[in-house]
């Protein structure tokens, strides 16, 4: 009885079911049609050049984006990234005035060092002290902000005042494409390998797929809900670096309300908000729908007093044409499994 | 060698939470290659004692002897690396992972610093054949039914060459077929030297499979008895502390006008052409396989996911049933399978719980008379007998058979002319069986018109006036209650 209820599939169903299993199927339909009106409105959208810049534009989110990602799959959400971003920036571009003499690409590491430190007291928090995430981060959100003022004095650190050594840092391009970009895709591949390869990325996948029974397999819970906001906080320190070389500033409103393009990424790329799945290429596919939009509403000359609420309708437009999608196919295969 | 050793022993083990006592004094054993039963009530203490076995729980007082040593589980990890692997009542896979990964959770080859899918896929593979399970690895668990992600938890306990396997509860929601693969898997196991430590509320099960039983009654040992020198009697009495009459107390109850006719009723998709009568104090009883389509009928003539086919008559009048709230309006009750998912706010009180679907009869002005609600919810719950500390307590914090109590409350107070019970005694024990089988007949006996379905042949048999057997999503046989018998509905529910 067992066995015979699994029937066996017939090809065209197995070609639907290969699609609901890719799950950024609606996602990329959504990317290409959306390309093809921006473009027939404005040529210069299909363009290298464009194309080079809204990479460019969507390096940081990505990093973060992809930090969020793990965050949420643990059933978690992260909301101080954008502080942890502007206070890493704000500190390392301190350092890097105060120390000329300093080779820039130690930057990296000590940008990362200390969001470590920054990720390390929001994951104490939440998995010693058993806060909601939620609530937890968006505590932290206002306290890391409010740290960047406490450091400044609200003071900004401008562009003249830093060596170009740190702003050929996201901007140089020794090998030919942007260091921002090889960050973005060093990222990219190394949380691809985390998340696929190691059995601490397949515990943060089962936490958030079911925590009972995570628990009752031994997976130690707290430690991991702990590694996913240090994760989160090593990234943002790095994207904290990356963005004060890339914008040659840091300013006290550095990455204000990152969250929530990290959280849109994310979701758009088929994350469940809920937890327990979600994939590094449909975050990637996220971040690039999120950059083409920005781009698209600039290059097709819509009101900046537009701009914001058609960019939210997009992203909504995005989730829904994604799971409108979804739905269907799903309907199509349990239909043809349940006669 | 000396006489053959237990592999697990439990001696004196006592447990409170909260200064409630959950065991006191509490012993047991298993030798390898046994299938020893633990029996009591719901709140006798044999989820406790488990979950001391495994090391979700550590013991205030007493000793676990492994093997003969003495032993202490820190926690579950600790447990499964001496050998001793769980499956319990709900199935706890991960449903967004594959079968390979749920089975290898936390234990994937790794070669060269990397999780080695290929290997895991064929290790999963091999398993699932030594089980009999034809499925692709790659599968999620999320895709899968009730029984065969038991057989993935039993997969998972296999692969890491557990001495002993405890099972709580795995049959209470599978189809008798399946509960004939899954013995056949378990003397299987048993054959190789495992030792099964194996609960379930169905006596007729433990007579079928276990070597021994150890009773337990209000968290005491009550003692532990060789299968083949007890009877169903003698176990409910040490179960229960007395013996219990009845466990099916049907009344006869003279059957009214049709209620309820059902006409050619279909779902694309998953039924058709069902047609039945439905009368005034009738029990009428469902009965076939899981997956026969049965619920996908209470679903339609509930409106959570309305007919396509066929006409629903409900007292003479044909009705339009697309939206819950109408069935509601017309007064029928439904009662889901899975309280959990679809029966209960496990997050809400049991007041608010109980007066959900009548909550607007509480309402003066938009504003809700609370005082009001909450006699009423208290009339019903102690009428019902549920246990709990008060009617405020968090239903989610009640065992299974209350929390079934609570779902029936619910519609009591809702007066439904029509109720459909979808596996109305799954999962509870045999006491809050019989409570809720004495309610569904004292319901019947004030008119009320039942639609039971049930996987559990005894209750069918038990309880219904005339009994509906489906297969695969159609009506394949109508019996009286003087004709039907376990051999007939079994043939009308499984023969092609």
């Amino acid at each position: 009885m067992i066995a015979e209820t699994q029937t066996p599939a017939r090809p065209q169903r197995r070609l639907v079911q290969a699609f609901v299993k890719f799950r950024e199927i609606g996602i990329i339909v959504f990317i290409v049609v959306l390309a093809a009106l921006v473009s027939l409105r404005n040529p210069a959208f299909l363009t290298a050049a464009n194309f080079q810049d809204i990479v460019l534009n969507i390096s940081i989110l990505v990093i973060v984006a992809l930090a969020q990602t793990m965050v949420i799959i643990t059933r978690g959400i992260d909301l101080s990234v954008g502080s942890m971003i502007g206070l890493t920036a704000m500190m390392v571009a301190y350092l890097v005035v105060a120390f000329p003499g300093m080779p820039p690409i130690l930057a990296i590491p000590l940008g990362m060092l200390l969001g470590a430190a920054l990720g390390s007291l929001n994951g104490l928090i939440i998995a010693g002290g058993g806060v909601p995430p939620i609530i937890a981060t968006l505590g932290m959100l206002s306290i890391y902000r409010g740290l960047i003022f406490f450091y400044s004095q609200g003071k900004w650190i401008n562009a003249f005042e830093m060596p170009p050594s740190f702003r050929q840092l996201a901007k140089g391009a020794p090998l030919g494409v942007p260091n921002l970009i090889l960050f973005a895709i060093i990222v990219a591949l190394g949380v691809y390998y985390f998340l696929r390869y190691s059995r601490t990325g397949r515990d943060i996948y089962a936490v958030g797929s079911n925590p009972d029974a995570a628990r009752f397999a031994g997976i130690p819970m707290q430690r991991m809900i702990f590694r996913v906001y240090l994760i989160s906080g090593i990234l943002c320190g790095l994207a904290g670096v990356l963005w004060a070389s890339r914008f040659e500033a840091a300013q006290t409103n550095t990455a204000l309300g990152f969250e929530l393009q990290t959280v849109a990424a994310s979701v758009v790329g088929g994350v469940n908000i809920f937890g327990g799945s979600g994939s590094v290429l449909g975050v990637i596919l996220g971040a690039f729908l999120l950059g083409i939009i920005n781009n698209a509403l600039t290059l097709v000359q819509i009101s900046p007093f537009w701009q914001l609420a058609a960019q939210g309708l997009l992203i909504l437009l995005a989730v829904i044409v994604d799971s409108t999608i979804l739905r269907r196919l799903q309907r199509i295969t349990s239909r043809k499994s349940r006669t | 060698m000396s006489a053959p050793q237990p592999v697990l022993q439990v001696q004196h083990v006592s447990k409170s939470f909260g200064g409630v006592h959950a065991l006191r004094d509490v012993h047991f054993e298993i030798m390898p290659g046994e299938v020893h039963a633990i029996l009591g009530e719901n709140g006798a203490g044999k989820s406790t004692l488990i979950k001391i076995m495994t090391g979700v729980h550590q013991p205030d007082a007493g000793e676990l002897f492994l093997e003969g040593q003495p032993m202490r589980f820190a926690n579950t990890r600790a447990a499964q690396e001496h050998g001793i692997a769980a499956i319990y009542q709900e199935p706890s896979l991960f449903p967004d992972l594959d079968i390979a990964e749920n089975i290898l959770v936390g234990r994937q080859p790794i070669s060269r610093g990397a999780i080695d899918w290929k290997r895991m896929y064929q290790e999963a593979s091999a398993l699932l054949q030594r089980l009999g399970l034809a499925l692709d690895p790659r599968t999620k668990a999320r895709e899968l039914s009730v029984a065969q992600q038991q057989v993935v938890e039993i997969a998972r306990a296999l692969s890491i060459n557990a001495k002993v396997l405890i099972m709580d509860e795995p049959t209470s929601s599978l189809t008798q077929h399946e509960v004939a693969d899954l013995f056949a898997i378990v003397r299987q196991l048993r054959a190789a030297g495992t030792a099964i430590i194996f609960i379930s509320h169905r006596l007729d099960e433990l007579f079928a499979l276990a070597d021994r039983v150890t009773i337990l009654r209000d968290g005491s040992y009550v003692g532990t008895r060789v299968m083949t020198d007890v009877t169903t009697d003698g176990l409910i009495r040490m179960m229960v502390g007395r013996s219990l009459d009845e466990l099916f107390p049907k009344q006869a109850v003279p059957i009214g006008s049709v209620v309820l006719e059902v006409a050619g009723l279909g779902v694309e998709g998953s039924f058709a052409d069902v047609s039945f009568e439905l009368h005034r104090g009738e029990i009428l009883g469902m009965a076939g396989l899981i997956g026969a389509g049965r619920t996908d009928v209470a679903r339609a003539l509930f409106g959570i996911e309305p007919a396509t086919a066929g006409t629903i008559t409900l007292d003479g009048k044909v009705v339009a049933i697309k939206r819950p709230d109408t069935a509601m309006a017309l007064g029928i009750g439904y009662v889901p399978e899975d309280r959990k998912e679809h029966g209960l706010v496990l997050a809400m009180s049991i007041a608010d719980n109980i007066t959900l679907p009548i909550v607007a009869s509480f309402a003066k002005l938009g504003w809700l008379d609370t005082q009001r609600e909450l006699a009423a919810a208290t009339a019903s719950a102690t009428q019902l007998e549920v246990k709990m500390s008060h009617v405020e307590q968090q239903a989610g914090e009640l065992s299974g058979g209350n929390q079934q109590k609570v779902v029936l409350a619910k519609w009591l107070g809702a007066h439904p002319r029509v109720l459909i019970l979808d596996e109305p005694t799954r999962g509870i024990d045999v006491g809050t069986k019989a409570a809720v089988h004495a309610l569904m007949s004292s319901l019947a006996a004030q008119g009320m018109a039942i639609l039971m379905i049930s996987s559990e042949l005894p209750e069918i048999l038990g309880m219904s006036d005339r009994i509906l057997v489906m297969r695969e999503g159609r009506l394949t046989g109508h019996f009286s209650r003087a004709e039907a018998t376990q051999e007939k509905l079994m043939a009308a529910a499984t023969s092609a």
